[in-house]
């Protein structure tokens, strides 16, 4: 099991685009991948649940991953916050 | 003639026929399955309604006329009609609450759709529209229902509606459109996203519009002032003609130039930044072409309210404005008060003379708590973007020296608390006393910038209170008293390789704009609907120009001709 923790730098938050981008990611992988905010904890393959969320900007997160491919998911998980999710 | 108003989200005039949509919602059978063949085949017209949707939207996506962000919004529909969330629910539904197909997809929308409306951000609360129309494709698919799809529009039509969903816009051919008008909606709804990203005039929670315009009325649509105006007279349809001719162009001029870097024909860079006093500006300074603020003013934060705000206050106000720079630097004036600007609660007695009073740096220096609680909000937001400090009314380098120790003290208390910051964060002054331009070539040793405040700079160099109508004519910028001093400090800028800024009310001045250049200015801020205009002067001159403006100009002995002389320049180009 991987845990990693992120600060949300994108002035939007998690909103439509990039959420919807997240998700998409975490099909491709055949861990299970959980994101925590606060005491909430969601399941990373809703849309629906992630949105209420409401992930503003500056809000720290939590992304817990386990199964076989749980490296990989990991390292492209963190790409997308550190990275891509400033150009979305 | 009726008049109605709303709010407008979406400036700009149109004059139009009404159309009207009208939508019938689907409701509630209550019907019950009981057969369990009965909730199989449910489900299955369920699965069947879902890829349907699916398939629909992709078909959509697949046009190429599309722009990124209806692209990105088919998208999200697409991946919420695939959220095993929504899916199971609904199936759920079915088999353990006997409901058909039909009813269950509108239970679950309607639960989903009120967990957002019950939000408490502006955006995610607009999202129960999504929702909804999620539900509606499904639910359309259901049922068989011939969508109405493909409205044909003539030119120059405004749509009246309780409320457009996303999905629907996109299939609008929104060239044909010349306005909205909606019962429901907020600044953030999609039909404000729409009609801003489109330049179409726009007006929301217009609660007569459905109910009494008819298709085929006659409308003027006021976006910037939120009026609606039904079959109007032929006067007030002139006057409107007029003012949307008006706005055409400016919204033109506005578009052709945003993008466009503002540099002179001869290829310098001229960089254009925006005054601005809160995060939602930087909308209107992106707008404009602003790259970046040049003068985030900072005492709204501390005017109407009765106490200090906290630094976590504070933080969150620098924070905000950080994250929406999209990378732009951003120049925060340290608090500005006294003088002009008064703080009830901060109890400071009246003064004979405010200006030449206990004012900004002045306060930070005396009451450091106040000071330094301002600098830790600020250094804690500056590992959002990319933020610069600058303190006002420096009159000396003993004052710079101070302001930044105490600047040193704060990174220092925040280091052994373990807190990040910018520690390379750029310090700045402001130029706008007599005393610190004359010494420009002093203090540009210890500071990082300089940004001219010609407002102040201007009236005590001229020993004229700007507030005093007897002596107005006597507030003269282009005296050349206060032009040898703006040279001086540009000058010494430029030595020292300063940044040098003016966002002062001369850097936003046609007039003014040559003049400076030619002085060797190259960052001006101002108001963000300023920015158009200097853009096109500097657009259209060269280096070559300004300089001689200015060798011209510097030889003048007084403002009028000065005056004159720009005048005469400006009109001729």
């Amino acid at each position: 099991m991987i845990t990693n923790d992120y600060t949300i730098f994108a002035a939007q938050g998690l909103h439509a685009r990039p959420a919807t981008a997240l998700i998409k990611l975490c099909k491709n992988f055949k861990s299970t991948i959980w994101l925590k905010k606060g005491e909430k904890i969601i399941k990373l393959n809703s849309m629906l649940n992630l949105l209420t969320l409401a992930i503003k900007g500056g809000d720290k997160v939590s992304v817990i991953i386990e199964g076989e491919d749980e490296d990989e998911a990991a390292t492209a998980i963190d790409a997308f916050f550190t990275e891509q999710l400033k150009e979305l | 003639m009726e008049k109605m108003t709303g709010t407008g989200v979406s400036p700009g005039i149109a004059i139009g026929k009404a159309l009207v949509i009208q939508r019938t919602d689907a409701v509630l059978t209550g019907i019950l399955l009981h057969e369990p063949s009965e909730k199989d085949a449910a489900v299955t017209q369920f699965e069947k309604a879902l890829s349907a949707a699916i398939s629909e939207l992709e078909s959509i996506k697949s046009d190429l006329a599309l722009n990124a962000d209806d692209h990105d919004l088919l998208n999200t529909h697409i991946e919420i009609l695939s959220d095993p969330e929504l899916t199971d629910s609904i199936i759920e539904k079915i088999r353990s609450e006997h409901r058909t197909a039909g009813d269950a997809v509108l239970e679950v929308i309607n639960t989903f759709a009120s967990i957002f409306e019950n939000m408490s951000d502006d955006y995610m609360r607009a999202r129960a529209a999504d929702i909804k129309d999620i539900g509606r494709r499904i639910h359309l698919n259901l049922s068989g229902d011939k969508k109405n799809k493909g409205q044909i529009f003539k030119p120059g039509t405004i749509l009246i509606a309780d409320d457009l969903s996303p999905s629907e816009t996109i299939t609008f051919d929104l060239k044909l459109i010349a306005g909205f008008i909606t019962r429901k909606g907020s600044r953030t709804s999609h039909t404000a996203i729409i009609a801003k990203s489109k330049g179409l005039p726009a007006i929301v929670g217009c609660t007569e519009a459905v109910t009494t315009i008819k298709d085929g009325d006659t409308i003027i649509l006021d976006g910037s002032n939120g009026v609606v105006f039904v079959n109007p007279g032929e006067d007030l349809t002139n006057e409107y003609l007029v003012k949307l001719k008006a706005w055409k162009q400016h919204a033109d001029s506005l578009r052709s130039l945003k993008d466009i870097e503002a540099s002179t024909k001869d290829g310098v860079r001229i960089r254009l930044s925006a005054n601005i006093s809160k995060a939602e500006e930087w909308e209107e300074t992106f707008d404009n072409g602003g790259e970046g603020v040049g003068l985030l003013r900072t005492e709204l934060l501390f005017m109407d309210r009765e106490s200090f705000p906290s630094e976590d206050e504070q933080f969150e106000f620098y924070r905000q404005v950080a994250l929406q720079s999209k990378g732009k630097p951003v120049i925060i004036r340290t608090i500005d008060i006294g003088g002009d600007k008064q703080i009830p609660y901060f109890g400071l007695p009246a003064e004979p003379n405010p200006f030449l009073g206990y004012r900004a740096i002045r306060i930070c220096l005396d009451q450091k708590e106040l000071f330094s609680t301002q600098l830790k909000a600020i250094l804690r937001a500056s590992v959002f973007g990319d933020l610069k400090i600058m303190f006002p009314m420096i009159s000396n380098i003993g004052e710079l020296r101070e302001a930044k120790s105490i600047l040193k003290e704060t990174k220092t208390t925040l280091r052994n608390n373990g807190i990040a910051f910018n520690a390379d964060i750029k310090t700045g002054i402001m130029i706008e006393i007599p005393s610190a331009a004359i010494t420009a070539d002093l203090l540009a040793k210890e500071t990082d910038f300089f940004s001219i405040g010609t407002n102040d700079l201007c009236q005590y160099t001229l020993a004229v209170d700007r507030m005093n109508e007897k002596i107005t004519h006597l507030y003269e910028p282009f005296n050349p008293a206060v032009l040898r001093l703006i040279k001086f400090v540009i000058e010494q800028g430029q030595k020292n390789n300063l940044y040098v800024g003016m966002c002062g009310e001369m850097a936003a001045d046609p007039l003014a704009t040559l003049l400076l250049a030619g002085m060797g200015l190259r960052d001006f801020s101002m108001s963000p609907s300023a920015i158009p205009v200097i853009k096109n002067i500097i657009l259209h001159s060269t280096l070559k120009m300004a300089t001689e403006i200015c060798h011209n100009v510097m030889n003048m002995n007084n403002a009028e001709e000065i005056r004159a002389y720009l005048k005469t320049v400006v009109e001729n180009k």
